[in-house]
């Protein structure tokens, strides 16, 4: 009976629909080749520690996914839209850092400026174009979609422009940390700073009203406002936030390769980074929001990815496997079906506590 | 079935978890009769309508409708329509962005959408016909609220309703609309269409019905005809009890008395909003409790809008306790100890989707700002104290404030704006559309306050209300201060007078 | 009113998406004609060709357009970028206007060209494609100068027989699929693991040109633990992204290492890589088709005849071991 209860109320909990996606995927890759989950420790080229296995290169490669949740989530539950444009934003954002990084030879010998003030001019880029995103969201109540598609079309040219539309290359290894490992630590440098981006934003969810004031913006904007918040500003603060987040996602995208290629660098990601909001059961029409279950969400997708691309799924089949994954997945997290799968728990409830009943 | 009952339901009960929302209820509607379902928040009156429109199933029980020979089977709400069963809600649930004719036609099994023309015409023939004052080709959004609650109506009626339920149809009308709404019931009472009518005005009540039926607690007190249940009985079996007259609070009221030396809490000179209304002077004293009133739409709302920033403020000034202050915003209102109770409390005062809690909360952590949010126990204690405070009925902090009925939703806003601990409170409408007892203690808890020294600006569309709590009313006419009535002038035809303007 | 905002937003966000696009003015617009010129004697050239933006390969074919028909060479050159195919018939019908005496085209799409380049025929305008075919009858161009993607894959399936391992154990990362790229590099190594049973397939999947795309695909299967000696990527980018994988994962590439690391397009920081050795192959996608175009209009101006339609361009694969400086700065693009 207590039994039941936690299991009803843990399915009620937003949290439930991304964990039960990671156990199912769990559990289908451990019937159909164990090791999957088996985790190595060797040495990499340079002759440093590093682990490796599938479930490495989930946390690995899931990391800016989960770092573009964070932002994407405050951002739909105060304006209750979507950024679009935040792959195009990750190749601006790229492009800056290898831009201040090679000066004006775009293969230097050695990096023209310290790779934290490249990065610190990329993040001041990247909150720039959220702004511009945020006013036209916020002060000129475009819809989200609509005015961040300005910059998906645009982005990409502005990232070539950046760089004369070069393409520039940085050898000094370094620079590979972010996306890599750091020398002696057997664990990928992106997931621990996806980790750091996470205790940030815990920290500042709970030592800020920042949740209280987005999920009141977006539920309720008239009401927001007669109790003196100011819903413009705190959309506007959103976009901004979001884009603190593309610039540290860019950077570990650009340091992956040392590179960058701007028509594709991080492409399709928003659709990804949406989605990832979706998974953790939050409203795309905005208020409430999970900011645990975004995160969980964007490793559930990366997840997701890892298995199809394990199992060899044939290359232009993918994106539809996915999608297939994708439709049940969110289906599953539609309040109609759960309301529906906690009905019919209610239903096994009552049977089993009948025959225990009848036993006794 | 009975002769002339158009709807007969027998037993019906419904539950929902935790609660038993209606206990065995029957109900009677005959045909050409206006019957009005009277009942407290919670009472069951809107699961009685929801069962009977399909949008809950009922649990047990059984509904005979005129014509069917064997039970009514409702299971959706596009059953209800089919089987002649009409809604028109409070909240207008029609397309603002359509026409009138579309809004008429649209999801009904007709071919007039396929020919514009035709059925513009038709429209329009209907329309003529209830004689209301809208065209087929206007865009919904454009009619005032009662044109498009009587658009509403004809669109029901003219799916051939046996049974037209009106729920709270008149809750954001004025007086002349109301009449307007009256007279097309009485029309289609004439056309044999039986009415449920649900409101809580009694006065219209005793206007324009002819039986009501009270329920209590989800369960049937009785059915009376209108002309056997005096007011205060009928009240007396809402509240079931015996009422200490609802005039009983006057005598607290009169223990006002306006010192003139006294430097008023709050004064505004000239003051002017972009919302339309003429520049007004305004005043307000420590322990006052003071009131806007007049018709709909004369500007009363709009006055205390301008005071608290919620409107763009375009001219005037305004002191705090002699001293000059300025508003622009809600939240400079907010600093100055000024809170605001808003007239629409579903647009403008909950915040559906959080708690409890967090509505009651939110004011006051706007008030102490962006990095210092309070701790979970601090504002459990905050809403703990506010819950039982002022007696809101609530499954716990934590449940979303949509949940809960709408006068508690009214009380956790009352009671979000009381934890700031205001100088000067502002309550525009804060009775409007909830039950009676809700009501009194509101007034109550008004005149409590006032006498603890806060000063209380109250609007209500019920002079009776006024009359009880204000000691001065300011009388607003077409977006105008056109008067002010104390002392022995507050009464109900000298208020009246004052709005209508005749003999001054 | 507010759909006027939008719109209004809309057209300044195209306009500010012009500005990204050129990096310089004259790369951007429609077309852009070249100072009219006093002599006489020089060509009319028109040149159509799509957005230099678009691929490294792009700007290399640009730069060499730019390069080849210059007023110094002979030529009075118009040109005109766009991805679109309505856009580059309307620049074509200008240039037909304008009474050029050669149209140079790259087209963005096979279809529709039929009645322009009719209309250019009566206009006594001479057409020659360039790098991209179309669906139209011979008779109404000259010639055709393209790549032969079929015959790059299988020169670099053959370079691989050469290499004489014991056993072919292949990643193979394609490119969007259905691309004339991905589909002519694609079928040469499908044929040679068909018809040879020590070639096998580890992997075989899109990347969709993409660096990161190719970099989860390798380090998947490096994550599965199966054994492969052949990475045979459909361009640089994805090479590169495959090599980053292989990089954390301690496996060794380049000449006479573990794995053998094949690229195309001959980008100039690849071939950089293999010249340093790090990488094994990489096969050319010739951009440069300005000088075959130079020598089929001399060989029509002095009133001969050419004896092929369509040529193909020669198209080099370049092996680590063999490649120099010199070529690197000659065919890096």
């Amino acid at each position: 009976m207590q039994k039941n209860n936690v299991l009803t109320r843990l399915m009620r909990n937003q949290i439930f629909i991304p964990v039960a996606a990671l156990i199912l995927l769990a559990i289908f890759n451990l019937i159909m080749d164990p090791s999957f989950f088996k985790i190595t420790l060797g040495y990499n080229s340079v002759g440093n520690p590093v682990l490796s296995g599938y479930l490495i290169t989930i946390l690995d490669y899931g990391s800016e996914l989960a770092i573009l949740a964070i932002g994407m989530t405050l951002v739909t539950a105060a304006s209750g839209g979507q950024d679009i444009s935040v792959g195009a934003t990750i190749a601006i954002s790229g492009s800056v850092v290898l831009r201040v990084l090679c000066g004006t030879n775009s293969r230097p010998e050695t990096l023209q400026a310290p790779i934290i003030v490249a990065f610190l001019i990329s993040c001041v880029a990247a909150m720039l174009f959220g702004a511009f995103n945020g006013v036209l969201v916020a002060y000129f109540k475009i819809q989200p979609m609509v005015a961040t598609l300005i910059l998906f079309t645009a982005g990409r040219s502005i990232a070539a422009w950046i760089n004369n539309n070069e393409l520039p290359i940085i050898s000094d290894p370094v620079f590979g940390y972010f996306g890599g490992f750091i020398p002696g630590i057997p664990i990928p440098t992106p997931f621990f700073i996806a980790v750091a981006c996470m205790i940030v934003i815990a920290l500042v969810l709970r030592f800020t009203n920042l949740g209280l004031y987005t999920q009141a913006v977006g539920i309720n904007e008239n009401s927001s406002k007669l109790n003196g918040l100011n819903p413009a500003f705190i959309k506007f603060l959103t976009f901004v936030i979001l884009g603190l987040c593309v610039a540290v996602a860019a950077l570990i995208k650009v340091s992956r390769i040392s590179s960058i290629n701007y028509s594709v660098i991080a492409k399709d990601i928003e659709m990804d980074a949406i989605l990832a909001v979706a998974l953790g059961g939050n409203a795309l029409s905005g208020g409430k929001f999970n900011m645990a279950a975004s995160i969980l969400g964007a490793y559930v997708i990366q997840f997701l990815t890892t298995t199809l691309y394990k199992f060899n799924v044939q290359s232009d089949a993918l994106p539809a496997y996915k999608a297939v994954v994708v439709i049940i997945l969110v289906v599953m997290s539609t309040p109609v079906v759960r309301s529906w799968l906690s009905e019919a728990g209610k239903k096994i409830k009552g049977r089993t506590s009948q025959k225990a009943k009848e036993v006794a | 079935m009975k002769d002339g009952s158009v709807l007969e339901m027998r037993g019906i009960c419904k539950s929902f978890p935790g609660v038993r929302a209606l206990q065995d209820v029957d109900f009677t509607l005959k045909q050409g009769e206006i019957h009005a379902l009277m009942g407290e928040n919670g009472a069951g009156k809107s699961t009685l309508i929801k069962v009977l429109t399909g949008v809950y199933e009922k649990d047990e029980g059984h509904i005979y409708l005129k014509g069917l020979e064997q039970e009514a089977a409702i299971r959706s709400p596009q059953d209800a329509q089919k089987l002649g069963i009409s809604t028109v809600y409070q909240e207008i649930t029609l397309c603002p962005n359509l026409s009138v004719a579309e809004n008429m036609f649209i999801g009904r099994e007709t071919k007039h959408l396929q020919d514009w023309k035709k059925m513009n015409e038709a429209a329009d023939r209907i329309l003529q016909n209830l004689d209301i004052p809208a065209k087929a080709k206007q865009q919904l959004a454009d009619c005032s609220i009662a044109v498009q609650q009587m658009v509403a109506i004809a669109r029901a009626v003219d799916m051939d309703c046996k049974v037209l339920i009106l729920d709270e149809p008149t809750s954001s009308l004025d007086e002349q609309e109301v009449e307007k709404l009256f007279g097309l019931m009485r029309d289609l009472k004439k056309r044999g269409v039986g009415i449920i009518f649900v409101t809580h005005f009694l006065d219209q009540v005793y206007e324009v019905c002819d039986k009501i039926t009270v329920l209590r607690d989800g369960k049937l007190v009785g059915e009376y005809e209108i002309k056997e249940l005096p007011r205060l009985q009928l009240v007396s079996k809402m509240l079931g009890k015996e009422l200490d007259d609802l005039s009983g609070i006057k005598d607290e009221s009169m223990t006002y008395h306006e010192e003139d030396n006294m430097v008023p809490v709050f004064e505004a000179e000239k003051l002017q909003s972009n919302a339309g209304i003429k520049p007004f002077d305004f005043y307000i004293k420590k322990g006052e409790v003071n009131g806007f009133t007049g018709l709909l739409g004369s500007g009363r709302s709009e006055c205390v809008r301008a005071i608290f920033g919620a409107d763009r403020v375009i001219g005037g000034t305004v002191k705090k306790n002699g001293k000059q202050i300025k508003i622009n915003k809600p939240l400079d209102a907010m600093k100055n100890g000024i809170a605001y109770l808003p007239e629409d409390r579903k647009r403008d005062g909950i915040i559906g989707d959080l708690s409890v809690r967090d509505n009651i909360i939110l004011a006051l952590q706007v008030l102490k700002g962006f990095f210092k949010p309070f701790t979970k126990a601090e504002a459990n204690k905050f809403a703990e104290e506010y819950i039982k405070l002022l007696d809101i009925k609530t499954a716990s902090a934590d449940t979303p404030i949509k949940s809960l009925s709408g006068g508690n939703q009214q009380k956790v806003i009352l009671a979000r704006w009381l934890l700031t601990h205001p100088e000067y409170l502002i309550l525009d409408e804060p009775t409007r559309g909830i039950d009676v007892g809700t009501k009194i203690d509101i007034q109550k808890l008004v005149l409590k306050l006032a006498s603890e020294g806060m000063s209380v600006t109250f609007i209500s569309s019920e002079t009776d209300e006024m009359l009880r709590t204000c000691s001065r009313l300011i009388v607003m006419r077409d977006r105008k201060v056109v008067g002010e009535l104390s002392g022995s002038d507050l009464n109900q035809s000298q208020i009246m007078s004052t709005i209508a303007g005749g003999d001054k | 009113m507010k759909k006027k905002l939008v719109a209004l937003l809309t057209a300044s966000a195209m306009a500010l998406s012009l500005i990204g696009c050129g990096n310089a003015s004259s790369t951007s617009g429609n077309s852009t004609s070249a100072p009219a010129s006093s002599g006489g004697d020089l060509i009319k050239v028109g040149i159509i060709n799509n957005d230099p933006n678009e691929s490294g390969y792009r700007t290399a074919n640009d730069k060499d357009m730019k390069a080849m028909f210059t007023e110094a060479n002979g030529y009075e050159a118009s040109f005109a970028y766009s991805l679109k195919n309505d856009e580059q018939i309307t620049a074509a019908q200008k240039f037909i206007q304008d009474g050029v005496d050669y149209l140079l085209l790259s087209a963005a799409d096979t279809a529709g060209w039929d009645s322009v380049l009719k209309d250019a025929q009566d206009a006594g305008v001479r057409v020659i494609l360039f790098d991209r075919t179309i669906d139209a009858s011979e008779d109404l161009y000259e010639a055709s100068i393209v790549s032969d993607m079929a015959k790059e894959g299988e020169t670099a399936v053959n370079w691989l027989k050469e290499q004489g391992l014991s056993e072919y154990k292949v990643i193979h990362i394609q490119g969007v699929m259905g691309s004339a790229a991905q589909q002519g590099r694609t079928g040469a190594l499908d044929a040679q693991v068909a018809a040879d049973s020590n070639w096998s397939l580890v992997t075989q999947q899109t990347a969709e040109w993409n660096a990161e795309k190719a970099q989860q695909i390798v380090q998947s299967v490096i994550d599965s633990g199966e054994a492969f000696n052949v990475i045979y990527a459909e361009n640089d980018d994805m090479a590169k992204g495959a090599v980053a994988a292989l990089d954390k994962a301690n496996i060794s590439h380049g000449v006479g290492k573990d794995v053998i690391v094949m690229g195309f397009d001959c980008n100039k920081w690849a071939l950089q890589e293999l010249l340093a050795q790090n990488w094994n192959y990489d096969g050319q996608c010739n951009p440069f088709q300005a000088s075959y175009i130079d020598e089929i209009i001399k060989t029509l101006e002095s009133g001969g005849t050419l004896s092929e339609k369509t040529i193909i361009m020669d198209e080099k694969g370049f092996d680590a071991t063999k490649i120099t400086q010199d070529d690197v700065d000659n065919y890096g693009i």
